[in-house]
């Protein structure tokens, strides 16, 4: 029996931990186009911003892949699948046979086509070769003021990481608001209020519509209302895709990602899918869809090594959500935190002068998404009443007190907490 | 392996925990010191609620399936091989918050002092019985394996 994994962050990772619960014996190979044994994707702006160093941003010890007795493969990106004969073709030419494999080919960052991008010092921020990129060009370049398309998260971990280089920041985004996919207009204003005040600028309803540069070099930004923006540093970031490259137009059915029962396996017997590449199911919205977060990824990845493993195991699903500080104000948003549309609830506190918003939106009886700002403490508590779909009734107007706490909750769901072991997200 | 079990009906609410749990995790040691001196200052890695004539002690229940595990994206949340117990690293952790967002008992907390890193029971590692247990003067917390 041969296991191959294709990809070597969070799902590649948890799988192989997950394989070797049950199996300790047979052979697994990963295979990853990337020339470092792991490091972890969101670490790469704290790279960038010098909080974590270049050995620090692994998340496994290096013994892991002998002490897990994994085959490793870097700098060597699987380029083809054959499906018949259960072979990888590497771009070297080598062929890697499989009995389970395990695709993990997580986000490629989605680039839009501006004129100019080709310039140097246009950058993508997904991988750690494009923060070390952009650090060297930074420091080459002497650069001193930058643009960042997208406010999104990704975009501003990135202005965050600029702005500790004595960067100067200003954000494009073209929807109404930063964070606009999780944060409403009151989340989002308190940290654009809290970036204005570094001196960084958010500009909404905007987007770029030409990079012009000098030697080849950025230098300027032309945005869709014709302002014009200096810059010697552009990082593009406003999304990632699932990188489903490999398999497209193949038998692996796919959509936006690789579609996946609850065993994480693909339409193809013995090939599974997991992490940022894969559309799995949303329990919050009952749908197959991307949800390209690190624990949901760890989880993906561990269900599909449980079932590759041959110990049957169900995804439960997950659900959209986020933690991140910024500006020195922690925040966390969670499941359908802005609805679109009508039949639901939002209770909520909001004191912008200190920097604090929180907000719960419930939608028959359940919370369906919360928004913390400035305040996340306890906050599992509600994600857990989310992923649980507790009624509320008997304790809503409880949900926003300072002493809200499990005593909150009603007895019998309080005991199975306490007592009982906790199923994960 | 063994685990704090909370018996909320014999818990008076009187916090002998938290405050033993504070200087256990201070640099002192001193009760004085750790409550009026210490920088950052130490934070309880215990909570105590109570509502009317219902109270209990909680702190980290050292899941067999722990969420923070999975979800923090630094690897400073590791569980200990020996001790079975969920533990952090605190140069490894960055203060992103992911461990508080997906904990369903909120016994993570943020300690926004000095390097602002996540906070955490850590069943007081090399002790026999973890303080909090030990200074319980009505048995509202226990130190068990658990059935």
């Amino acid at each position: 029996m041969n296991y191959v994994i294709i990809g070597n962050s969070a799902s590649g990772i948890a799988a192989i931990e997950a394989i070797r619960e049950y199996d300790g014996k047979n052979k697994i190979t990963v295979i990853s186009d990337e020339p470092y044994s792991n490091y972890s994707r969101p670490l790469i702006s704290y790279f960038l911003g010098k909080k974590v160093s270049l050995e620090s941003v692994s998340f496994q010890e290096e013994d892991f892949y002998k002490d897990n007795k994994v085959d490793l493969i870097l700098n060597n990106k699987a380029t083809k699948l054959d499906l018949k004969k259960k072979y990888v073709i590497l771009a070297d030419g080598r062929k890697i046979s499989f009995d389970k494999l395990l695709i993990t080919t997580g986000g490629a960052p989605i680039v839009p086509e501006i004129k100019g991008r080709n310039f140097n010092g246009v950058f993508s921020f997904t991988t750690l070769s494009d923060a070390q990129k952009i650090e060297k060009y930074i420091k080459t370049n002497k650069v001193k003021k930058a643009v960042v398309l997208g406010g999104g998260l990704i975009g501003l971990k990135a202005t965050e990481a600029l702005i500790e280089l004595k960067i100067k920041v200003t954000i494009v985004e073209l929807a109404d608001r930063i964070l606009s996919a999780t944060f409403d207009k009151k989340a989002s204003g308190i940290i654009e209020a809290a970036l204005e005040k570094i001196g960084c600028k958010s500009i909404t309803n905007n987007t770029i519509a030409e990079i012009k540069g000098k030697n080849s070099k950025v230098k300027e930004v032309i945005l869709k209302d014709k302002k014009k923006i200096p810059t010697e540093l552009v990082i593009v970031a406003i999304g990632v895709k699932p990188n489903i490259e490999l398999v497209k137009n193949r038998a692996i059915n796919t959509n936006k990602g690789i579609l996946v029962d609850n065993f994480m396996q693909t339409n193809i017997k013995d090939i599974y899918a997991a992490g940022d590449c894969c559309e799995a199911k949303d329990s919050l919205l009952n749908t197959n869809r991307p949800i390209a977060i690190w624990p949901v990824a760890k989880r993906q990845g561990k269900i599909a090594g449980y079932n590759m493993a041959g110990w049957k195991k169900e995804y439960q699903g997950s659900f959209a959500m986020n933690s991140v500080e910024l500006c020195g104000i922690p925040t966390i948003s969670v499941g359908e935190s802005c609805p679109e549309k009508e039949g639901y609830q939002v209770l909520e506190y909001f004191a912008p002068e200190k920097s604090i918003y929180k907000k719960i939106v419930i939608k028959n009886k359940r919370i369906i998404g919360v928004i913390f700002v400035g305040d996340i403490e306890r906050a599992g508590i509600y994600t857990s009443l989310i992923k649980d779909k507790v009624d509320t009734s008997d304790f809503k107007e409880n949900l926003l007190k300072e002493d809200f706490g499990l005593i909150s909750l009603p007895k019998e769901y309080r005991k199975h907490l306490v007592t009982g072991e906790v199923a994960i997200l | 392996m063994k685990k704090i079990i909370i018996r909320e009906e014999y818990c008076m609410g009187c916090r002998l925990c938290e405050v033993h749990c504070l200087v256990q995790h201070s640099k002192t040691k001193n009760i004085i010191k750790a409550y009026k001196g210490e920088y950052p200052k130490p934070i309880p890695r215990i909570i105590v609620e109570e509502k009317g004539y219902v109270s209990f002690a909680l702190q980290c229940r050292h899941c067999e399936d722990g969420p923070c595990l999975e979800a923090c994206i630094t690897g400073a949340m590791y569980r200990d091989k020996k001790t079975g117990a969920i533990l952090l690293n605190e140069d490894k952790c960055i203060g992103c918050w992911m461990c508080i967002m997906v904990c369903p008992f909120g016994v993570i907390s943020r300690n926004g002092e000095g390097k602002k890193i996540a906070s955490k029971c850590d069943l007081c590692m090399g002790e026999k019985v973890p303080i909090c247990v030990k200074n319980c003067p009505n048995e509202a917390i226990v130190y068990e394996e658990k059935k």
